[in-house]
């Protein structure tokens, strides 16, 4: 059975991709489909229950959630994929380096690894965070900084299992450069599990930015994210369910979403699973 | 173990260094009343001055003392101090949440396993699977409204009840219970998860071995077989699992203890990062890591003491 049908076989996949492409199609369409403007303050209208007006309804400033929400998919969008895309370019590229050349070069990288895997990565996070303002931008950086471990240790092991092999001597031989033979002929081969790690990345760093927005220290207000419409969720706790109840359903249904994917990828391209 | 630990010190010094300007800046800044001479004082007093590597081993050298410098914050009270009144709190929680997640999460892994593809197994992969993407912060917030505000069954913020002091010792555990339970069941949630799914896959890893047919080969109860061969070799891999999940249980100390205000060290790295209070921040960041190492020491070497098979040369 080939990738792709093994990848259309599995509904929970093909689940997980359709969430995934909903909420690119959310994102991109934002402008025409929220009802109302993300930022558009009615204070004659503060903490009102969903109603047909306002299917989730409004916050402590008479802001539309849903139309919130919308915009925020946007915001989670953005910052799964430039922390994941960072964490997936470094964790490859020492990844690749360690496992290809070995000695003394992946011991010290490797050791590098360790070190930073003692630190609560919440922690390190936070503590960047502290010292540096708290913008989107700030956010994805230190998320993907702070992310590559798990990527480097996977096409370490790749790479090694890879560097022996005939392929790689015959590229050798006719004179490939070490570039190469890293780029060209081994990480094609490696692409997969990246892929794997990648997806199941973008679910963990939208998990980490609306804890920190929820927190105060992520996307700032008035930018609409996940999170900081929870915090205000917290505040109103006993006033207003629907302030907590439906960001959190949305990260949910995301990071559902994306470990599905995920996990289909890895289930489709695994040899062992093949019959 | 001490190269980790020299590496702690130098990523925690690195992290210090990364803010643009002088990290004094941000305290003398944030203060209208700062003068010349106190920016000159906050200087000398983290040796600013001198060169980095200087600057590096004199702060190492006052780390060996135990010493984390003073707090930024008004009470300018020894880091080391404040943080040690508030670790008991913050390890408390994150064991009773290991106790827990190893009670509930290894029955729930082995009788999936062994009951492959039944209703619970079925029902357990589908909590599994939630239970990875769930963002526990959310959970906690859920939590508080349908317990706490709808219910009123649970306390759903701080340790004690204002008429603590009034309380018999009796009642005063029973009221400390009520307030722990929310925060460690979130606490625990997540690794919970983890370990379950990774207890299921082992244990379907060690049913297919050749042992397990020679024990019911020779005639063994499945009882037998299922919880004396196979659990204790399921188990062992476990081990390193829990010393793994040791980060993230102290990484999300930050969240629950900020939601349910308990006076832990998460809440107060909480309030030193809004409070840019940094020899604070740098001192847990570095206890954190420490601490993770700990864990991971004694996982490790509990693994050897349960394997026959590892021996330490």
């Amino acid at each position: 059975m080939g990738f792709w049908e093994m990848f259309y076989k599995n509904k929970l996949t093909l689940a997980g991709s359709g969430i995934v492409v909903l909420l690119f199609v959310v994102s991109i369409l934002a402008p025409v489909i929220s009802p109302y403007d993300p930022g558009a303050i009615d204070l004659q209208n503060v903490l009102a229950p969903p109603s047909a007006g306002h299917w989730f309804g409004t916050d402590q400033l008479g802001r539309d959630v849903m139309s919130r929400m919308i915009w925020g998919a946007r915001i989670s969008l953005k910052v799964g994929f430039v922390a994941t895309g960072l964490a997936i370019f470094i964790g490859m590229i020492l990844g690749a380096v360690a496992g290809f050349y070995g000695g003394w070069i992946d011991a010290l990288i490797m050791r590098f690894v360790d070190i930073m895997l003692c630190f609560p990565t919440f922690f390190l996070i936070l503590a960047v965070i502290a010292f540096l303002e708290p913008s989107i931008w700030n956010i994805m950086i230190v998320i993907g900084l702070t992310g590559w471990m798990g990527v480097t240790r996977l096409v370490r092991a790749d790479f090694i299992s890879l560097r022996e092999r005939d392929f790689v001597r015959a590229a050798r031989a006719i004179g490939a450069s070490d570039a190469r033979i890293i780029f060209l002929h081994i990480l094609p081969n490696a692409l997969a599990s990246i892929l794997v790690a990648a997806t199941l990345g973008i679910a963990g760093a939208i998990l980490t930015e609306s804890a920190l927005s929820f927190l105060g220290i992520g996307v700032q207000p008035p930018t609409p994210s996940w999170g900081n419409i929870l915090t205000a969720g917290k505040d109103n706790i006993d006033i207003a369910w629907w302030l907590s109840l439906y960001p959190g359903l949305a990260i949910l249904i995301t990071v559902v979403g994306y470990n599905l994917l995920g996990e289909g990828i890895r289930d489709a391209s695994d040899p062992r699973l093949k019959r | 173990m001490v190269p980790l630990l020299l590496g702690i010190t130098v990523i925690c010094f690195f992290v210090m260094h990364l803010a643009p300007g002088k990290p004094t800046d941000l305290q003398t800044q944030m203060n209208p009343k700062s003068s010349a001479e106190m920016k000159a004082r906050l200087l000398s007093m983290y040796e600013l001055d001198k060169p980095i590597s200087v600057q590096y081993l004199s702060w190492l050298k006052k780390l060996a003392r135990g010493d984390l410098g003073i707090s930024f914050s008004s009470d300018h009270r020894p880091v080391s101090d404040k943080i040690l009144e508030r670790l008991p709190i913050t390890i408390v929680i994150n064991f009773l949440s290991l106790l827990i997640i190893i009670v509930v999460a290894v029955p729930i892994g082995v009788l999936s396993a062994v009951h492959q593809d039944s209703l619970f197994d079925k029902v357990m992969s589908v909590f599994v699977f939630v239970g990875f993407a769930v963002p526990t912060f959310w959970l906690a917030l859920l939590m508080m409204i349908l317990f706490g505000v709808q219910w009123g069954w649970l306390p759903i913020s701080g340790l004690r009840s204002l008429n603590y002091e009034y309380l018999s010792t009796w009642e005063q555990m029973i009221d400390l219970a009520r307030h722990l339970i929310l925060p460690v069941f979130i606490s625990a949630f997540g690794g919970l998860a983890g370990l379950s799914r990774y207890m299921r896959a082992n244990m379907l890893e060690v049913i297919r071995q050749d042992y397990i047919l020679t024990a019911r080969a020779k005639g063994l109860s499945e009882r037998q077989v299922i919880y004396k061969h196979a659990l204790r070799n399921a188990l062992l891999p476990a081990i390193t699992i829990l010393g793994l999940s040791i980060p993230g249980l102290i990484g999300g100390s930050v969240i629950f203890e900020t939601i349910f205000a308990i006076p832990g060290m998460g809440q107060l790295f909480y309030m030193s990062v809004m409070a840019r209070d940094y020899p604070t921040v740098m001192g847990i960041l570095l206890i954190g890591a420490v601490l993770t190492l700990v864990g991971n020491l004694i996982a490790d070497v509990s693994y050897a003491v349960a394997d026959p098979r590892i021996r330490i040369s």
